[in-house]
């Protein structure tokens, strides 16, 4: 059975159906004129083949093409676009089912930031009466490393509400470089959750290690086909309208070997798009349109993700604005223009500008959280324990976000309103009303022991006191001490032997780690 | 037979089970006997209301409050019990003269004159009946003649008093100066609780004792020794 995820029956929808024929029909107008600028050669050769009008563009400092798509070429791709995306993962039960027709939320972790946010709590003397000691959190930035990512992804393995793990922290250890970073990411990731892993790929070189190294793990490759225990996400496109070199051809090459991928564009309202609702709207689904038609014509049937992300820019720094009011909006939209197509969609939410666990970074990231799951994406990146506009990761609001999400998860239980419901009820009110006291009391205890009561805070202090973020750092330390299912000796050694460039220290089997 | 009737009617204490139509937390216990019944069992078996109360209903009540300060039970599964703690001391009450037990003290609760809210009055009575209090609950919007008057015809040992409005809170201090005007001001131990007030006013308007909840009037009368005014 895959993950459940949550249903949304009616999802949140802010355009109306003209609306969105409108924004795709301008979409479609925008991929022909001006068409898209491609930096990638067989990008451009593959649209021309197809009937695509291709023309070199000059003078230039690097070879590009201005690509014309005709609106065939899209339909075509849309068409031929599975509706359906099966995410596998190591633990068959942690599988997602991500349906164009079902706006059925899963929530996922990432992205990928380079400083990783330490918390400790020193304790601190009142002047005016040192008898009075108090314990103040305090965040400490470093950068990633490879511990972190496999700590990051131990603690979202135990995580009740995270569905799928992307990784969230980049790893910048001495002995990482280019050449092995893409195995240690992959590695670190599987062999520290039993999840579904999506992630970027730094170098096309290392494309073929990383899926030798997951179809040892899955079994094979019939088994990694039928268990896709990793996909990718490329983001292709520059904004505005541009297919860069090097990320296109990395698309084009996971498209041949037909695993799932993301077509990510992040736009940012302001800056490379603009500013208005309705332009950012036309401007990204013309980008992402674009990038499944690739999809499908290297690969018919690529498994494909409709995957927007876009953002506000702050007016102060031109800045990527992720607790922007709009940004929630664009993504609401967005995921209302994947459902027109009805294709699964990646959408971004939780995501905060501010740098440090507190009352700005919940508030920025409840409002998106709730929202942009009650769109109804497939796949919601919503950035468990991101910080500053996907600069900063820190596991404490990784852990605090869960607690965030049992609630969001908890509000949109269907209700249960049904014939014997109401016999039963009535019978209740009956009966209490001829009581002296009134009280309905008395039946609370089943319901109250059946798990149809939402749970308190999990990180309610007692009294007045707000101990939030040291109840949360000991739930965290909780989830480190519990175990994870690791990939298990005989695959982890064959895993070392074949694949190039692996961390010895990752190994747990390895003496002394075990 | 007589310990198992003790038994049983310890666990159904605990389960917070009044009557046999109860369902109790456990599965598949609706049908059996519960609190009430076995009450009545165990006196038809001539089991000494002595150990009906002490092994019975307060082994299960302290188990009752063991799980509560652990978190296993919450407040539905205290006043569960305790309501029927409170319903098997009706049945026994009858016998209690001619047993070695004592009732705790004579325990009056009132909504004060323009409040009508109960919920909480109507809790502590329940907490406190099932604590062993005799138990008189004397209603809401309750004139401050009527209580003064009660007090002084029937002795109570506590008075209670529950105000849930700013308006209404300093109708509290009218009856504590009504109740000193009859003389009767010293004979009965004062509580006031309710959400408008608070322990400070309680000083202020010279009540004995603020309690913050039914917990907390147990918790007062508890530190009052179990003494009678």
């Amino acid at each position: 059975m895959p993950r459940e995820g949550i249903l949304i029956d009616a999802p949140l929808q802010r355009m109306t159906t003209e609306q969105t024929e409108r924004i795709h029909q301008a979409s479609l107008e925008i991929l022909n004129d001006p068409g898209l600028v491609c930096f990638n050669q067989e990008a451009a050769e593959t649209f021309g083949s197809h009937g695509a009008d291709v023309t070199p563009v000059s003078p230039s400092d690097r070879p590009c093409w201005l690509v014309r798509i005709p609106e065939r070429l899209v339909s075509q791709a849309i068409e031929s676009a599975p509706k359906s995306v099966k995410l596998g993962a190591r633990n068959p039960d942690n599988t997602l089912v991500l349906r164009g027709d079902e706006s059925r939320v899963h929530f996922i972790s990432g992205s990928e930031t380079n400083i990783w946010l330490d918390v400790d709590f020193p304790a601190y003397v009142k002047k005016s009466d040192p008898s009075v000691e108090i314990t103040v959190p305090e965040f400490h930035p470093r950068r990633g490393t490879v511990a972190d990512l496999c700590k990051s992804a131990h603690v979202c393995e135990h995580l009740e509400t995270l569905d799928g793990y992307i990784r969230t922290v980049n790893i910048q250890d001495k002995d990482i470089t280019e050449d092995n970073k893409d195995v240690n990411k992959f590695f670190a990731s599987l062999d520290n959750t039993t999840k579904h892993v999506m992630s970027g790929l730094t170098s096309l070189g290392q494309l073929d290690n990383v899926l030798n190294m997951a179809r040892l793990i899955a079994g094979g490759e019939e088994e990694l086909r039928e268990n896709p225990i990793i996909s990718f996400i490329t983001c292709l496109v520059k904004s505005p309208l541009q297919f860069v070199d090097d990320t296109t051809q990395t698309f084009i090459e996971i498209c041949r070997r037909g695993l799932p991928i993301v077509v990510s564009s992040s736009p940012q309202a302001g800056s490379t798009a603009p500013i208005k609702e309705a332009g950012i709207l036309v401007q990204i689904n013309a980008e992402v349109l674009a990038g499944i038609t690739l999809s499908q014509l290297v690969n018919k049937g690529t498994p494909v993700i409709y995957g927007s992300v876009p953002v506000r820019a702050r007016m102060d720094t031109l800045g990527d604005s992720y607790g922007a009011v709009e940004t929630s909006q664009y993504n609401v939209d967005c995921a209302q223009l994947a459902r027109f197509y009805g294709l699964p969609n990646y959408s971004t939410s939780g995501v905060c500008d501010t740098k440090t666990p507190g009352q700005q970074a919940s508030i920025e990231r409840l409002f998106s959280d709730i929202l942009v799951t009650l769109s109804g994406p497939q796949y919601l990146h919503c950035a468990y324990g991101l910080l500053d506009c996907n600069s900063v990761f820190c596991l404490l609001q990784a852990v605090l976000d869960d607690a965030h999400f049992k609630m969001i998860k908890f509000f949109l239980r269907p209700p249960r309103i049904g014939e014997s419901e109401i016999a039963d009820i009535q019978k209740q009110i009956r009966d209490v009303a001829v009581t002296p006291q009134k009280l309905y009391i008395s039946y609370v205890r089943k319901v109250m022991r059946s798990g149809e009561l939402s749970e308190p805070y999990s990180f309610e202090g007692d009294g007045e006191t707000d101990n939030v973020f040291a109840l949360a750092y000991e739930r965290m330390n909780e989830l480190l001490a519990k175990p994870v299912q690791h990939i298990d000796q005989g695959t982890t050694s064959r895993i070392f032997q074949e694949i190039p460039g692996l961390l010895p220290r990752l190994n747990v089997y390895e003496k002394g780690r075990s | 037979m007589g310990e198992d009737i003790i038994s049983a009617l310890k666990e159904n204490v605990i389960q917070g089970r009044k009557t046999k139509d109860d369902e109790g937390i456990d599965d598949d216990m609706a049908g059996k006997p519960a609190v009430l019944e076995l009450t009545q069992q165990a006196l038809d078996e001539t089991i000494p209301v002595e150990d009906i109360i002490s092994k019975g209903l307060t082994a299960g009540m302290e188990v009752v409050g063991e799980k509560f300060s652990s978190k296993e039970y919450f407040i539905p599964d205290m006043l569960a019990s305790a309501e029927a703690v409170g319903a098997a001391m009706d049945i026994l009450k009858p016998y209690l003269e001619d047993s070695n037990v004592e009732m705790k003290g004579k325990f009056a609760i009132a909504t004060v004159k323009g409040d009508i809210h109960d919920i909480g009055k109507n809790i502590v009575a329940i907490l406190l009946k099932g604590a062993g209090y005799e138990v008189y609950d004397l209603g809401i919007d309750v004139p401050t003649e009527k209580i003064v008057q009660y007090v002084k015809e029937n002795n109570p040992d506590f008075l209670g008093l529950s105000a849930l409005l700013t308006t209404t809170m300093v109708v509290m201090s009218e009856i504590i100066e009504g109740l000193k005007e009859n003389g009767v001001r010293d004979k009965v131990r004062i509580l006031i609780g309710g959400a408008a007030v608070s322990d400070e006013y309680a000083r202020e308007i010279g009540a004995d004792a603020y309690c913050v909840d039914g917990f907390g009037a147990v918790k007062v009368l508890e530190a009052f020794g179990q003494v009678k005014a």
